[in-house]
């Protein structure tokens, strides 16, 4: 607990301290194990302990002073309150569907920015910047542009006579926009890592392929897919595992409404902490844990092995 | 005969990403220079009365310097932690590299279940509220630098992997001591990767709004990304302020981006293509 009181402080001492004392340590070689206590103890006390006793108090009532057993009643509530349940489809909707398009998307600018065209570097820039915006600026400025009666997109609709519909306020419509809206910030990021598995592929397959006489679709699905197996597996994980805890943007487009419409378990979480249920919001975060867990890690194995 | 397809696929692009990229955030900046009754109308066009400097201004001096207050917060949180993430981080990504083990193979377990798992909220208020940190600057500093830790010893684990062990070994011959070692001789060496994560990390720290929200609630001891969420439903009818406030916030990254450019990118494909 010492050293949790300033990590400044923390982090200065480090180097400063055990000089003097190095007796022991040059017996023990130049690398020693005392380097991890530091980081260790932060990340076990921030992260570890809250995950590990998040399984006990899932399980109780609790208002972070005194928690009481209840067993299952987080998880039954948890799962018949309609609200909550549509929380988790539309976790899992948002998540395969902002994957999905980051994929397909990703991979098709790749290829478009990695092929001799004019602007390259322009368009490379211009895609990635808002990767590095805030999801909260992002998510302001586009329920801007799709309010539906005076929004920017709508207008523009409305010029080549589309009658534009109410992107956030429509309850089938919201959780798909704000997905786009991911989409549209984190592509960029997609097409980086494709370029980078693009440009790593030698390029001696594909004039062996041309010489053989291959069209430009069978180069593609028969060298270029294949190769960028690896990109595709991190992009999948990637934006699966943010997928499925999403919640800055959705926060800051609908709120998870209207009504439960856009409501992910991130957002639930948030509402049953705001509303004071600590146990109800606990399990969510469990329920997201196993989650995440059942769907990233037997994923990735699958994807990392069948590369050979 | 080749370029024409180039010249073709390159004019599309620029079009697509104009319409899609480029005017989402021009409208940023045309409505913060509008006055208040145009911006009102949500119109993509060239402002009445351009009054961007007057619109950050106010933008800036509401209630009572908040913005200031936020920014100041959020650079505090970023510096402190990032800066504490790449000493830390560095320090297990050598000894996990360079002793293969029992201790260091569970490092390993732990580093990959931090970049998976998503953080238990409640639990960690409980925590915080245990050791005394629960809405302090540092608790919420030290809960960025677990979140960030695995990450960065990833990246560093992989760039210290080409670092020849001769030079440890050398270093220590002559007497150096374990710490020496590190800071002197392999410290140095980390400094393109180290670049990296900094940069990395600030953007991903700046903007977190999530953490924030839940270990750092309250007004006054806002950072940047919330107060920008609070500003959203005090300047409904000031749009030209809240976009105002939007640039502002998207200005540092923008300005690393100007900057760093490259690094950044190879940086991100570097570290989402984990071993």
């Amino acid at each position: 607990m010492a050293s949790t009181t300033s990590t400044p402080e923390a982090t200065r001492a480090a180097p400063a301290e055990p000089a003097p004392k190095s007796r022991g340590s040059r017996r023990r070689g130049p690398y020693p194990y005392w380097f991890l206590i530091i980081p260790g103890v932060i990340y076990v006390v921030f992260f570890v302990v809250p995950t590990l006793t998040s399984f006990y108090f899932s399980f109780t009532r609790w208002d972070l002073f005194t928690s009481r057993w209840i067993g299952l009643d987080n998880y039954r509530t948890f799962f018949q309150e309609q609200a909550l349940v549509i929380g988790l489809r539309n976790t899992l909707i948002y998540a395969v569907l902002t994957s999905g398009l980051k994929v397909v998307l990703g991979m098709a600018l790749a290829i478009a920015l990695t092929s001799r065209i004019i602007a390259r570097g322009y368009l490379r820039s211009v895609i990635f910047f808002p990767v590095l915006v805030s999801a909260i600026g992002v998510g302001l400025t586009f329920t801007v542009l799709m309010n539906p009666e005076k929004g920017l997109i709508n207008n523009a609709l409305g010029h080549v006579g589309v009658d534009g519909p109410g992107w956030l306020t429509n309850p089938s419509l919201a959780l798909i926009s704000v997905a786009l809206v991911d989409v549209w910030k984190g592509v960029g990021l997609a097409t980086v890592i494709y370029i980078a598995g693009l440009v790593s592929i030698a390029g001696e397959y594909n004039e062996a392929a041309q010489v053989d006489g291959a069209s430009r679709w069978q180069l593609f699905r028969t060298i270029t897919l294949p190769l960028v197996r690896p990109a595709t597996a991190s992009v999948i994980t990637l934006s699966l595992i943010g997928g499925l805890r999403s919640f800055d943007l959705i926060y800051a487009m609908t709120k998870g409404g209207p009504g439960f419409a856009s409501d992910v378990i991130a957002s639930v979480i948030y509402k049953q902490y705001q509303a004071g249920f600590y146990g109800l919001s606990t399990a969510g975060s469990v329920v997201l844990f196993l989650l995440v867990t059942l769907i990233v890690v037997p994923l990735t194995r699958w994807l990392n092995r069948a590369e050979d | 005969m080749r370029n024409t397809r180039g010249v073709v696929i390159g004019g599309v692009g620029i079009v697509f990403t104009g319409i899609f990229f480029v005017v989402p955030f021009l409208f940023i900046l045309l409505l913060a220079s509008q006055d208040r009754v145009q911006s009102n109308e949500l119109r993509f066009a060239w402002p009445r009365n351009f009054q961007l400097l007057q619109n950050i201004a106010q933008a800036f001096s509401s209630r009572d310097y908040l913005m200031v207050i936020a920014f100041i917060n959020s650079v505090i949180l970023t510096v402190v932690s990032v800066a504490a993430m790449v000493f830390l981080g560095a320090m297990v990504a050598y000894v996990w590299q360079r002793r293969p083990g029992r201790t260091t193979g569970a490092v390993g377990l732990l580093v990959l279940a931090g970049l998976i798992v998503p953080p238990a909220i409640v639990p960690t208020i409980w925590v915080l509220q245990k050791v005394g940190l629960f809405k302090t600057m540092p608790g919420l500093i030290l809960i960025e630098i677990a979140y960030g830790l695995p990450f960065c010893i990833l990246l560093f684990r992989a760039f210290i992997a080409s670092v020849p062990r001769e030079l440890d070994e050398a270093a220590t011959v002559d007497g150096a001591n374990p710490l020496q070692v590190f800071f002197r001789v392999i410290f140095p060496v980390l400094r393109s990767v180290m670049i990296t994560v900094i940069i990395l990390q600030s953007v991903f720290v700046y903007n977190d709004f999530q953490n924030p929200l839940y270990f750092l609630p309250g007004t006054q001891n806002a950072t940047i990304q919330v107060t920008l969420l609070n500003f959203q439903s005090q300047f409904t009818t000031q749009y030209n302020l809240l976009f105002a406030t939007i640039l502002l916030v998207m200005i540092p990254p923008f300005v690393m981006f100007i900057f760093f450019n490259r690094k950044i990118v190879a940086g991100m494909a570097a570290g989402s293509v984990k071993g």
